[in-house]
């Protein structure tokens, strides 16, 4: 069986999955619960600043939308860091650490955007034992209408000053969480690296308002008829996390910087494809909050499988393997050629690729006699829609044209050098090579 | 004192009241919300759909499904009733597993369809429920139509006329509307006496008369009706029933299938009603089923349907031939009546094994005799009491596409009409077309 066996940050853990920062680390107890299931480590729930701590509202904190049978896609919540005292927080983390040291304990930080509120929190948290630290420059409400959280992930000069202070008055790894919340989330990654970050850890969640109340007129959750946005997460943040974590890993300035990935990863796949992309271990929440701690068992007999199978032994074998292969649209290969086909004998005669194309694309799906459905490559620019609307996987496929086959489309001949727009006749900046 | 199940002869209370209860309940219960949503989020939304295809009445499954899906079961049911008036009772009866379900990509790709019957009775019943009728009249036109038969056929035709604004009187022979859905339908496919309460829904629309106990005869001659109505349409089902042609024919035991479905179906005490101990169907369609799955559950020990071809000719459907085994009743194939055995009360059934030869069904020689203390027939029903001067095609009043008899201003649909399959959907189908078509002339 592969080892799972992860060093992030020099940082020990026995799987490579961690629970994130968040309702679920909340308390010792659920701690201890978690890692009784198998998880390889937790961020505590984000501690604030000593003195009497931030309250909750007293109404619901999360709002969802579902796919089939209710199955929950998407969560938002609008709960704020911890509302413990300080104090009960950090000696629970020395129990609990002391109790598991194999297991990775970091600590997530949130105080004001002061020098000194940081100077006086992290010996605190460094007499916890705890393995590192992780800064809450994310989450997208309520502390951020008192300049924290994502009011300073947002402004990457925030970022790299408070980077900088942590390194200072701590000696163990300092992770920078970032918020989604940008336009650009390759300068934030920046700032964090040029502060003196080990790493980042992306996604936080996602400004979000999940549903409207059509009766009452109010945003859910509703407390008392209103509602404020709350932080979105989920399987339906993945594929926006997932390209955040991907532009990080393969951005000039910050290639090489560890990534902790963040964002609706619920099964061992989604796992692998976030480590794929650049991150060095995962963080879960939604997919616990959901189904409970139990399911990293299946994650880890998943991931473990999945490595047997490909020959790899350690994490670190396929780790950013995925890297390279993502690119600008600008260098996509412009005389790759695929078309779509269908596989008659797995169609089952839904008519939904026809619809699809038909009614929203490219009209190269014929339904003829008795419902068979037909790819007219003399119109498939195959741009699969097809492939994504179908019910049945793998009954469409893109399948790549052979070399020197002519494309009815175009009329052109399919040809093996690879070229793409910046050399493209129709582009005006073009720098075709003389 | 209940009889037990081995009472010999044709006795009531082989079971008691909650074992009855029991037996005659919903077949299909009605979907939870939650079961609803689940059932909906399976289909496909197909293009050119061929659920829709294969329902006689067209009805637009995958756009009422997505209704009910995103919450909104009485758009589900507007898109259903538009099309199918009577939505909830097909919803109930239809044998969907030859139709709308049959041809589902879900069925064909699974093995298990979208459950479409279950889900228009979410949608129907939520509408019914919560009492709205959600049709209303067209401005009076002052035409008059009359309807022969209370059935669905007529119901559907006469809902049809009255919303686009003419005037209907319906002529019901029996004591109450309603036709089959009323009479003709086992009991556990149509519980909480909803044929009753559907007519009532239905002729919320206003401008529908019904006047019982009128048939067509001397009093109630055809020339009558197209003289006092300006149209005319005719659903007077089959009244006659096949007869098996065999000596013995009139013994005590010997039944017909449709009146003891017809006397279940008014029975307000299933106790009081007496089935044999070892009862024998003959027959291969629906109502062969009907009547024994109803003798099964009301206590009869042995029961046999006695088809005279074998499984794949039978009319009733695969679901139904599985339900019938389901309850104990014995399927027994490629056998046919030669003999009642008997003195004055039928003992017995003589059957002689069949071979089909070119379509043809021969005897074997070889025979069976099976005990029987009562005995169902159930070889198809004939048109009964039609009006002279129709043309006829098959024993049915000829009929086009819209419905129009060989004479002027008369229309006629549903099972005493030439064409389509001899069902609630089918009958509701033709009156409506017809009803389009009487419409049409009415305002030409």
């Amino acid at each position: 069986m592969a080892d799972l066996t992860s060093d992030f940050l020099g940082i020990k853990s026995p799987n490579p999955f961690w629970l994130a920062s968040a309702p679920p680390t909340d308390k010792e107890y659920n701690v201890r619960r978690a890692f009784e299931a198998g998880w390889g480590g937790v961020v505590w729930k984000t501690l604030g600043a000593e003195g009497p701590p931030v309250v909750n509202v007293n109404g619901p904190r999360y709002g969802a939308i579902y796919g089939a049978d209710r199955r929950l896609l998407g969560l938002n919540n609008i709960e704020l860091i911890t509302d413990r005292p300080l104090e009960t927080n950090l000696e629970e983390m020395a129990r609990v650490k002391a109790d598991y040291p194999d297991r990775a304990l970091i600590a997530s930080i949130m105080v004001p955007c002061d020098e000194a509120s940081w100077k006086a929190i992290l010996p605190r948290v460094a007499e916890t034992n705890a393995d590192g630290i992780e800064l809450n420059f994310g989450c997208p409400h309520g502390m951020s209408e008192r300049g924290m959280g994502a009011a300073v992930g947002q402004v990457p000069e925030y970022i790299e000053m408070v980077t900088r202070w942590c390194k200072q008055y701590y000696d163990r790894p300092v992770i920078v969480k970032l918020t989604p919340n940008i336009t650009d989330v390759r300068y934030p990654a920046r700032a964090a690296k040029n502060g003196g970050a080990d790493a980042v850890s992306l996604i936080n969640t996602i400004s979000s308002i999940t549903s409207v109340n059509l009766d009452s007129f109010s945003p859910e959750p509703s407390i008392d008829g209103k509602g404020s946005h709350g932080g979105y997460c989920g399987p339906a943040v993945k594929p926006i996390a997932m390209n955040m974590v991907a532009e990080i890993a393969r951005d000039a300035e910050t290639h090489g910087l560890p990534i902790s990935g963040i964002g609706g990863i619920t099964t061992w796949r989604d796992a692998a494809e976030f480590m794929a992309l650049g991150a060095g271990n995962v963080q879960v929440c939604t997919a616990a909050m959901t189904y409970g701690f139990r399911i990293v068992q299946e994650m880890i007999s998943g991931l473990s499988q999945w490595m047997d199978e490909k020959g790899y032994t350690s994490i670190d074998d396929f780790v950013g393997m995925a890297v390279p292969n993502v690119t600008d649209w600008q260098y996509l290969n412009l005389n790759y050629v695929a078309k779509a086909k269908i596989d008659q004998d797995a169609c089952i005669k839904c008519g939904r690729c026809y619809a699809a194309c038909e009614d929203t694309s490219h009209q190269a799906i014929w339904m003829k006699e008795g419902r068979v459905f037909e790819v007219n490559d003399a119109e498939c620019v195959a741009c699969n829609l097809c492939v994504e609307v179908c019910p049945v996987e793998g009954c469409i496929s893109m399948e790549p044209m052979e070399i020197g086959q002519t494309d009815p489309r175009t009329g052109r001949v399919v040809v093996e050098e690879y070229a793409n727009w910046t050399s493209h006749p129709n582009n005006p900046m073009s720098r075709a090579a003389e | 004192m209940a009889n037990s199940l081995m009472a010999s002869g044709i006795v009531a209370q082989r079971l008691n009241a909650e074992e009855l209860a029991s037996n005659f309940s919903d077949l299909h219960p009605a979907y939870a919300p939650h079961e609803a949503a689940v059932a909906a989020d399976r289909c496909y939304f197909c293009y050119d759909a061929p659920c829709t295809t294969a329902c006689p009445t067209d009805i637009d499954i995958p756009m009422f499904i997505r209704e009910i899906q995103t919450g909104n079961p009485e758009a589900a049911a507007r898109t259903i009733l538009e099309q199918n008036i009577l939505g909830g009772m097909c919803a109930r009866v239809c044998p969907t597993e030859t139709l709308c379900e049959e041809v589902c990509v879900r069925e064909t790709s699974e093995g298990k369809p979208v459950e479409i019957g279950r889900l228009q009775r979410f949608a129907t019943d939520t509408l019914m429920a919560a009492g709205v009728h959600p049709f209303e009249r067209a401005a009076l036109t002052g035409k008059r139509v009359a309807v022969v038969g209370a059935g669905p056929a007529g119901l559907a035709c006469a809902h049809r006329l009255a919303m686009l604004g003419h005037e209907v009187v319906i002529h019901e022979a029996k004591p109450k509307a309603g036709g089959l859905n009323n009479f003709g339908i086992a009991a556990y496919k149509s519980t909480d006496n909803f044929a009753d309460r559907e007519i009532e829904w239905l002729l919320q629309i206003g401008g529908i008369t019904i006047e019982t106990g009128k048939a067509l005869g001397p009093d109630l001659s055809l020339d009558h009706l197209t003289s006092g109505f300006d149209a005319v349409f005719l659903s007077i089902g089959l009244a006659g029933v096949n007869a098996l042609r065999l000596q013995g024919e009139d013994m005590k035991g010997m039944r017909d299938a449709v009146d003891f479905i017809e006397e279940l179906r008014s029975s307000s005490d299933l106790s009081t009603l007496p089935v044999g101990r070892n009862v024998v169907v003959i027959g291969g369609g629906m109502t062969a089923v009907d009547a024994a799955v109803q003798s099964k559950l009301l206590g009869a020990e042995n029961v046999t349907i006695a088809y005279r071809r074998g499984r794949d000719a039978m009319p009733a459907s695969g679901f139904e031939q599985d339900l019938a085994a389901a309850k104990g009743v014995k399927l027994m194939f490629n056998v046919m009546p030669v003999a009642l055995k008997g003195d004055g009360a039928v003992s017995a059934v003589e059957l002689e094994y069949t071979s089909v030869i070119d379509g043809k069904v021969t005897g074997t020689g070889e025979t069976i005799e099976l005990p029987a203390d009562q005995v169902f027939k159930a070889i198809g029903q004939t048109l009964r009491g039609a009006p002279d001067g129709l043309s006829l095609d098959g024993g049915k009043i000829t009929v086009n596409e819209v419905g129009r008899t060989s004479k002027d201003m008369v229309w006629a649909g549903g099972d005493c009409a030439s064409g389509g399959d001899d069902l609630t959907v089918t009958a509701v189908a033709e009156g409506r077309d017809a009803a389009m078509d009487i419409h049409a002339q009415l305002t030409s």
